[in-house]
């Protein structure tokens, strides 16, 4: 069963920040939600092969040429923090 | 009748023939806009300039007797999941409420290329999750036919701006009933088409194994137009089916002969109201009438549909929104202060996120991730995946013996705003007849099939084989054409 624990280990799993108040209400909301998606577990599907895709198309190719694609400024248009050329994050590597 | 009150087709063969300008159409669903949005908010956008200076320009181009795309001056109202070069698209999300996307989705290349033009940006729940539009993060669209109710979602905007009148035409998108619920909610006409029917470019994806974009109207015939003028391969993306587009809008208007219906008796079991269940019974009857045998078909795992639903769209989606980081579009967070033991990136991660997602979103991205982590993997994803397959096998055992699966859209007419936001269980299983179709990817159809005593609309669904919307929509016009309810309007 999901337990609070569990719930704040998948918020930082999925980068998300619960307040506590959430942490309450998400626990117990997807406690219910699971509950009722465990009834799968009462059929028999060892014979039978997962289906990822409605339309199982494989190989769809194309040629290998270079196209037009989004310029920088284009792609940085939308970005929050950016400089002339890269997008801005906090430092990620040690002083 | 004025303007506003016809068909998408009455309108370009009136606009074909010179008796009304593409000025005159649009500026007509611009002042009913006006009239009547500020109470049901179908919409997050509208320019009106900019739509009457393309408008102009289709008139000038008529006149000059240039060659014209297939919708030729009508104006077709797109929801805010669909990229607008130069135009925000923001999923109804705090998220992305600043974002201007940098290039057209495919849909919208298509609707310029037919010379259509967008009259503006529909509202829905936030990144599609929802069935209610009250998941907006940017107000709440009303029903047009009760505006203490729902419009249905998450292509809420989309379903409520047809039927008040305030566009003629109207794309949206369904994962798991997204087009169809609200169709049938606001009493107009919607199609899902098959999975892989419609380019899915330029969408922004939600679960991108189920999501299919599709249009809404106010009859088959009108759905059939806006169908044939976005259905088709796009080598950008894969998915997209290489089948070749039937004629849709020359067949629509032909009856089927010896029609085969199956009644899914899963969908007429406990849980159904009871009138929406005489609409549809009623609806069926009208079938026969026509002369369509119609006989009982199981769909045996359908029961598990929600279940299954429930673990494949959120996983999905729980990928597909990792693209939200604060980094390269969307908000972000301008909290800068350091959290003990977390890096810096990763707590501006979670802070962004969390700051700008709201409650559903964040429900099925913890659910999505919770069922593809480490232990949990095989037991709920990978068993979602293989019921999946069930499912599908059910369907298509059923279409082998008959044409078409016909039962209610959804179990209850729309319901009040507010009811059910707080019991997010009782919303999903609300999904329990539309998840089966995105899952199996078959094609699906909303249409009118009456109102309740209190005056809200029901819808009847048809599902039709992969690939087999040219006589589904045959199917649905043949209804259309033995009744009214497609044509009964709200007052606004």
């Amino acid at each position: 069963m999901l337990d609070r624990e569990t719930v704040e280990k998948v918020a930082l799993l999925a980068r998300l920040k619960l307040s506590d108040e959430e942490l309450a209400t998400m626990t117990d909301q997807l406690g219910k939600i699971v509950g009722y998606i465990d009834q799968l577990s009462e059929l028999d599907t060892d014979n039978v092969e997962p289906m990822a895709h409605a339309v199982e198309l494989s190989n769809v190719f194309k040629s290998d040429e270079a196209r037009p694609s989004l310029d920088r400024e284009a792609a940085l248009s939308n970005a929050p923090k950016k400089d002339d050329e890269c997008y801005r994050v906090p430092a990620v590597l040690g002083e | 009748m004025s303007l506003v009150h016809k068909s998408a087709t009455a309108l370009l063969s009136e606009m074909q023939s010179g008796s009304v300008s593409s000025t005159e159409v649009c500026t007509a669903f611009l002042d009913q806009i006006d009239a009547h949005d500020e109470k049901i908010g179908a919409f997050l956008r509208v320019d009106r300039e900019s739509v009457l200076a393309k408008a102009a320009d289709v008139d000038s181009r008529r006149s000059a007797g240039g060659a014209l795309g297939l919708l030729a001056g009508l104006p077709v109202a797109v929801k805010d999941l669909l990229c607008t070069k130069g135009q925000p698209t923001t999923c109804a999300s705090k998220m992305l409420e600043e974002f201007v996307p940098t290039y057209d989705a495919t849909v919208i290349e298509k609707l310029d290329s037919a010379d259509a033009i967008v009259i503006g940006k529909t509202n829905m729940d936030e990144f599609a999750m929802g069935g209610s539009t009250e998941n907006s993060a940017l107000g709440q669209t009303k029903n047009p036919w009760d505006t203490s109710r729902v419009p249905g979602g998450s292509s809420g905007g989309a379903a409520a701006c047809v039927a008040a009148k305030m566009a003629p035409l109207s794309l949206g998108s369904d994962t798991g009933g997204s087009i169809r619920q609200p169709a049938s909610f606001c009493g107009v006409t919607g199609l899902k088409p098959t999975y892989g029917r419609v380019s899915r470019y330029g969408l922004v994806a939600f679960a991108s194994s189920l999501d299919q974009i599709g249009p809404l109207a106010s009859s088959v015939e009108d759905t059939a137009l806006l169908l044939q003028a976005i259905a088709g391969s796009d080598e950008r993306d894969a998915t997209c089916a290489p089948n070749e587009v039937p004629e849709y809008t020359a067949t629509v208007a032909k009856p089927l002969e010896g029609l085969k219906l199956g009644i899914v008796k899963e969908h007429f079991a406990e849980g159904l109201d009871s009138e929406v269940g005489d609409c549809v019974t009623a609806a069926i009857d009208v079938y026969k009438a026509l002369g369509a045998s119609v006989v009982d078909i199981e769909l045996p795992h359908s029961k598990y549909g929600i279940a299954t639903y429930y673990i494949i769209a959120p996983s999905e989606a729980s990928g597909n929104l990792a693209r939200y980081d604060g980094a390269h579009y969307g908000y972000r967070t301008s909290d800068t202060s350091p959290v003990e033991g977390e890096g810096p990136l990763v707590t501006m991660y979670r802070r962004s996120r969390s700051e700008a997602l709201g409650p559903e979103v964040k429900r099925r991205i913890m659910l999505g991730t919770y069922a593809l982590s480490a232990g949990y993997y095989d037991a709920y994803y990978v068993k979602a995946l293989k019921v999946r397959r069930l499912i599908r096998q059910d369907y298509d055992a059923a279409f082998e013996k008959v044409d078409f699966l016909v039962g209610p859209v959804s179990p209850t007419a729309a319901f009040g705003i507010g009811e059910l936001s707080d019991d997010p269980l009782s919303m999903y299983l609300g999904d329990l007849y539309t998840v089966t179709t995105n899952l199996a990817g078959v094609a699906g159809l909303s249409v009118p099939c009456g109102f309740t005593k209190s005056g809200l609309p029901v819808g009847l669904q048809l599902q039709a084989r992969p690939f087999d919307e040219e006589r589904l929509l045959r199917a649905g016009h043949m209804y259309q054409s033995a009744t009214d309810w497609h044509t009964k309007t709200p007052t606004v």
